[in-house]
């Protein structure tokens, strides 16, 4: 089976994140008020060629952690596409 | 006279700088394309500026998987002289060879200016040339330089007087104004500034050579 997954990127709680601080602090000026906690991060979608919805997860996740995020900072979850 | 491979990775761009400045100091330099799996014969090896591998995804994290990490990774281990400056830090600590990781700078601001770093350890094969306490000036070029590390992390560097170099004004947001460590033995150090850029007092400033000084001199008096 080909399962669809995607894997998101984000900095570790407690890390600071000047982009999503930076994006937050314009929000004011276009009448969004009230938002706060803005986070960026990234977001990556693969195509797994895996036995099982359970492994294809597990591919993804390893990548995720091997490659796609560094660990020091940043936390990964992979997570079926469409879910 | 110690001969020291510069690793040129697709992208790196301070490799010529890296290489005159080795020269300027009585030592050979040799590129070596980052396909390389050896650094038989060579005494130490630079990690130069630029953006490896386009520093897709992160700075460093492509690049930890060319062919020469693993060799640098071996040259390391057998206490070998490697030093990364800037990109060349942003891969070390990628690959795990320093403790820690390069955050964008605090303000999202590409910074390219001048910067007073202290030496704050005379321990590594970096510093040891220059006295703790020491002032020099040495230009900074980056956009993702800011030093971060957890609790463990940092007490463990301070533990150990692994930071080896702090700003004296953060320009970046690093942790605790580093702008420089070294791994537990000291044979391995990165810093986000450029001392290949400080080479002349004609062009700014001649402190760069108090530590490539060090560096290259003491790469040359290794037993590898």
């Amino acid at each position: 089976m080909n399962y669809s997954v995607i894997v998101d990127v984000t900095l570790r709680a407690g890390i600071a994140d000047p982009e999503g601080a930076t994006i937050e602090r314009a929000l004011p000026a276009l009448g969004f008020t009230g938002i706060s906690n803005v986070r960026a991060g990234k977001s990556f979608r693969l195509d797994v060629e895996a036995p099982s919805a359970e492994e294809a997860l597990a591919q993804a996740t390893a990548i995720a952690q091997r490659l796609l995020s560094n660990p020091v900072m940043e936390d990964s979850v992979a997570r079926l596409a469409g879910e | 006279m110690a001969r020291i491979g510069v690793v040129v990775f697709p992208g790196s761009n301070c490799e010529y700088d890296a290489a005159n400045a080795v020269s300027d100091l009585g030592a050979t330099p040799e590129f070596v394309w980052h396909t390389q799996a050896s650094f038989e014969g060579f005494d130490g090896i630079i990690l130069p500026g630029g953006f490896a591998h386009g520093d897709y995804l992160r700075p460093g994290a492509l690049a930890r998987f060319s062919p020469v990490m693993g060799a640098v990774q071996a040259f390391a281990a057998a206490g070998g002289a490697v030093l990364g400056i800037c990109n060349g830090f942003q891969v070390l600590t990628e690959a795990g060879l320093l403790p820690g990781a390069l955050q964008k700078n605090r303000g999202l601001t590409f910074l390219c200016q001048p910067s007073t770093l202290v030496v704050t350890s005379a321990r590594s094969v970096l510093t040891r040339n220059a006295a703790v306490g020491q002032h020099l000036s040495v230009p900074i070029n980056h956009f993702s330089g800011s030093y971060n590390c957890d609790d463990a992390t940092y007490d463990a560097l301070v533990a150990n007087d692994q930071i080896v170099l702090r700003y004296l004004d953060n320009p970046n947001g690093s942790r605790d104004n580093i702008a420089g460590v070294s791994n537990e033995a000291g044979n391995v150090v990165g810093l986000m500034p450029h001392p290949e850029r400080a080479m002349s007092t004609l062009l700014g400033s001649a402190d760069g050579r108090v530590l490539l000084g060090s560096f290259v001199g003491l790469a040359a008096t290794a037993t590898l």
